[in-house]
């Protein structure tokens, strides 16, 4: 009862500094501020400078120190940090989620800033792993500022910040990858190594897409925990839809939630995902089935079977780019085979995809209508090569006859200027 | 068979008087008479233009939702389409290397001066609608380089100063290139270019034919100095025989060069595309487009490329108006335009390569 009251009232206490410095704000964000007169000049952890602060995204809306740590930055001296003036001081860990919260749950609040902001952040975090275990006192899980910064604070579309897409990853692996400071928690602490080898951080990093995966795509980020054994195949569906949907028909679903198998993870591991290559059917060392199947059985042979129309196809489509190519650096028009061929690719790739449903009919559907498209283009660019070599054969005959002709024209000109004398004649 | 229609002919329009000026006319012979053939050279180039466009014209849509197909379809589709495509690419771009050649011959023989003033301007006048044909015809295919490379180009023209603007909306047909612009190009080049062109190309070769070919001041003075020396050939059928020769020759080339290495399509214009690196203007374009990449955004008050824009436009004029120069400075004057010519020569050479060669 006793702890029930003393939470209820410092909840108070911290909604009412919160309400009491924010409403101050308001009167004050015009007003200087003498804080980072002297927390400008102190060492780290003091140290906030002009141009530091300057960046925060919250000093750009036109708050001030004082909206956190509360106090009167109109005094000059040490009475700008007296409890009279309302002065906090330095914000504690457990309390920083409630104070950020204070206004980012506030959507009346936050629509005076950035309507599109969500405010649920702190309900979210409150089901995270990381606020869970901050409730029950464990004050070195994640807060607020550990992955968004303090006083130097940016939006997540900037590039620079913690928690832009390219570098979320980073600063979950700043505590993550850390074994010392994770000791104690029984989690690996691999996953920033596993990732940054990924498909996923290439794409990101590499390619520059942004909206590849990274941490909190697959395991949320104020609610952040990791994904569960049956809800792996919906996060990852959240992108790869297809092969989710293949995947639902396929016997492995049942068979995997029956023994607590976590479905893509199974095949396609979870940090460090690579690029799936047809060898994962084989059975070589990147192979998958076989780690469960035995050699012969019907599943062994419905995989043979299934790679074996993947190399086809892309045996085919290899050929047909090869032969284009050809055509193409002799100069012939093959633009519209090259579309076509696209097409091919694309049957390839639905190939591919249809592998997840493990049923060999419906990766013969699109292997055939690939195959289709490039025997055609095949036979495109071979008419295009065979067209360059007729084009070469006239060109042939074409300069022979203009040789020729050259010859007739010399030797009858040599035959006129003969008969009438030289062809200079003195004027 | 040959016999019965000149006898037709002889009976109707008395072919041999027809023809007898053509017999009596000469061409004066010596050392550097090879140069005679240019100008026969570029007019065999231009003819090929006007037939290969004709066809093409036959399948060619000027829209910006057809023109890159409607190309397509000619070369992929259309019997010997591929053929007649690539010989207009490649015979414009010869014409222009023969109109350059035949330009810097004429002035470096002297064949500009008095009484053939008038025959230099026309000849450069065509020049410059040579140029004005390459220039619109880029556009036709509606491929991203033609379509980046006239959107730089217009550009270029909208910081003339005064009229620049103006202009840039007349070319363009609005404030950015569009299927508007594709639309105009094509009527600049089917119609009002080649309309030009012809008027400008009769009076030019009317002028040739009245003045006869110019004897180069070295070679004049020469036969003054040593007159039984002096030697001439028939027009016809000598010279015509020969020239006749360096046409085949050309039509040699350019058949090779179409069936070795066809004009290429590229990919269809994108507006809304990023420009891709590296878009440069066709080669005959390229030392100005380098200079006016290379001079400062600054000289001294003025913008950079407005500068570069008012002298090569002045430099154009003094070009065009050359025989006067010539004339008004005297004995001096032969050499300065001689080393004027070698400078031009040198510097559009040596841009030229400095923009193939610089990224």
């Amino acid at each position: 009862m006793d702890t029930c009251l003393n939470n209820s009232l410092s909840r108070l206490l911290i909604g009412f500094l919160a309400m009491a410095t924010v409403g101050l704000s308001a009167v004050r964000a015009q007003a200087p501020s003498t804080c980072l007169d002297c927390h400008g000049a102190l060492d780290p952890p003091l140290q906030v400078t002009p141009a530091q602060f300057a960046q925060d995204i919250h000093s750009q809306k036109g708050l001030t120190c004082a909206n956190c740590h509360g106090g009167d930055p109109t005094k000059a001296d040490m009475d700008a940090m007296s409890k009279a003036a309302g002065f906090r001081g330095k914000i504690e860990r457990k309390q920083i989620p409630e104070l950020c919260g204070h206004c980012h749950s506030d959507g009346a609040f936050m629509r005076k800033y950035n309507p599109s902001l969500r405010t649920d952040q702190l309900a979210q975090y409150k089901t995270s792993v990381h606020g869970k275990r901050l409730a029950q006192g464990d004050s070195k899980v994640a807060v607020c500022i550990d992955c968004h910064g303090v006083h130097d604070l940016r939006p997540a579309n900037d590039l620079r910040s913690k928690v832009s897409p390219l570098n979320v990853a980073q600063t979950c692996s700043r505590c993550h990858s850390d074994a010392k400071y994770m000791q104690g928690y029984g989690i690996a602490t691999d996953q920033y190594a596993k990732y940054s080898a990924s498909v996923h951080h290439d794409a990101m990093t590499v390619r520059g897409d942004l909206s590849a995966p990274t941490c909190s795509t697959c395991h949320g980020n104020h609610g952040a925990a990791p994904p569960g054994t049956d809800s792996v195949k919906n996060v990852c569906a959240t992108c790869h839809v297809f092969q989710a949907l293949m995947y639902d028909k396929s016997t492995h679903k049942v068979a995997f939630q029956s023994i607590g198998l976590p479905g893509c993870v199974v095949c396609h591991s979870n940090h460090d995902v690579t690029h799936p290559t047809d060898a994962k059917l084989g059975t070589g060392p990147e192979a998958v089935c076989m780690r469960c199947h035995k050699p012969g059985d019907v599943c062994d042979q419905a995989r043979a079977e299934m790679l074996a129309d993947l190399k086809q196809l892309d045996g085919a489509v290899r050929a047909a780019d090869s032969t284009l190519a050809t055509a193409e650096s002799s100069g012939m028009e093959v633009s519209e085979a090259r579309i076509e061929q696209d097409q091919a690719r694309d049957s390839l790739t639905k190939a591919r995809v249809a592998i997840h449903s493990f049923q060999t009919p419906l990766v013969e559907q699109d292997i055939e209508a690939g195959l289709k498209i490039a025997a055609k283009t095949q036979t495109e660019a071979r008419a295009a090569l065979a067209e360059r070599d007729r084009r070469r054969r006239g060109l042939g005959l074409s300069l022979g006859i203009i040789i020729m002709v050259l010859l007739g024209l010399r030797l009858y000109i040599r035959q006129i200027e003969g008969n009438s004398g030289k062809v200079n004649t003195a004027i | 068979m040959f016999a019965s229609l000149r006898q037709w002919i002889d009976e109707r329009f008395d072919w041999a008087a027809l023809i007898a000026p053509l017999r009596e006319k000469a061409v004066p012979t010596h050392s550097l008479s090879y140069w005679y053939f240019l100008g026969g050279i570029t007019l065999f180039l231009f003819g090929i233009q006007v037939c290969t466009g004709i066809l093409l014209l036959l399948y060619y849509r000027p829209s910006a939702n057809e023109a890159f197909e409607s190309v397509q379809y000619i070369m992929t589709r259309v019997q010997f389409g591929w053929l007649v495509r690539s010989i207009h690419s490649w015979a414009a771009n010869l014409m222009i290397f023969t109109a350059f050649c035949h330009m810097f011959s004429v002035l470096f023989l002297g064949a500009y001066r008095k009484p053939r003033e008038i025959t230099w301007i026309t000849g450069m006048l065509l020049l410059f609608l040579a140029m004005g044909f390459g220039f619109s015809g880029y556009l036709l295919p509606w491929n991203t380089l033609a379509f980046f490379a006239t959107k730089v180009g217009t550009e270029i023209t909208g910081q003339v100063p005064v009229v620049g603007h103006s202009l840039m909306v007349f070319l363009r047909g609005g404030e950015d290139v569009t299927g508007a612009t594709l639309t105009r190009f094509f009527g600049f080049h089917v119609a009002l270019l080649p309309g030009l062109t012809t008027l400008l190309l009769l009076g030019h070769i009317a002028l040739v034919q009245y003045f006869g070919m110019s004897v180069p001041p070295g070679v004049e003075a020469r036969r003054k100095a040593f007159p039984g020396e002096a030697r001439e050939m028939k027009f016809f059928p000598n010279f015509f025989l020969r020239e006749l020769m360096a046409w085949y020759i050309a039509l040699g080339a350019l058949g090779a060069l179409a069936a070795i290495l066809p004009w290429e399509l590229g990919a269809k214009a994108d507006p809304f595309a990023p420009a891709p690196a590296g878009i440069r203007p066709e080669w005959y374009f390229m030392f100005m487009f380098q200079t006016l990449k290379k001079i400062p955004a600054k000289l001294w008050f003025a913008d950079g490329e407005v500068v570069g824009i008012l002298v090569f436009g002045l430099a154009g004029l003094v070009w065009l108006l050359l025989p006067f120069f010539d004339q008004a400075a005297g004995k001096r004057g032969r050499k300065l335009i001689l080393g004027a010519g070698i400078f031009a020569l040198s510097y559009i050479v040596a841009m030229t390569i400095y923009g193939y060669m610089s990224k």
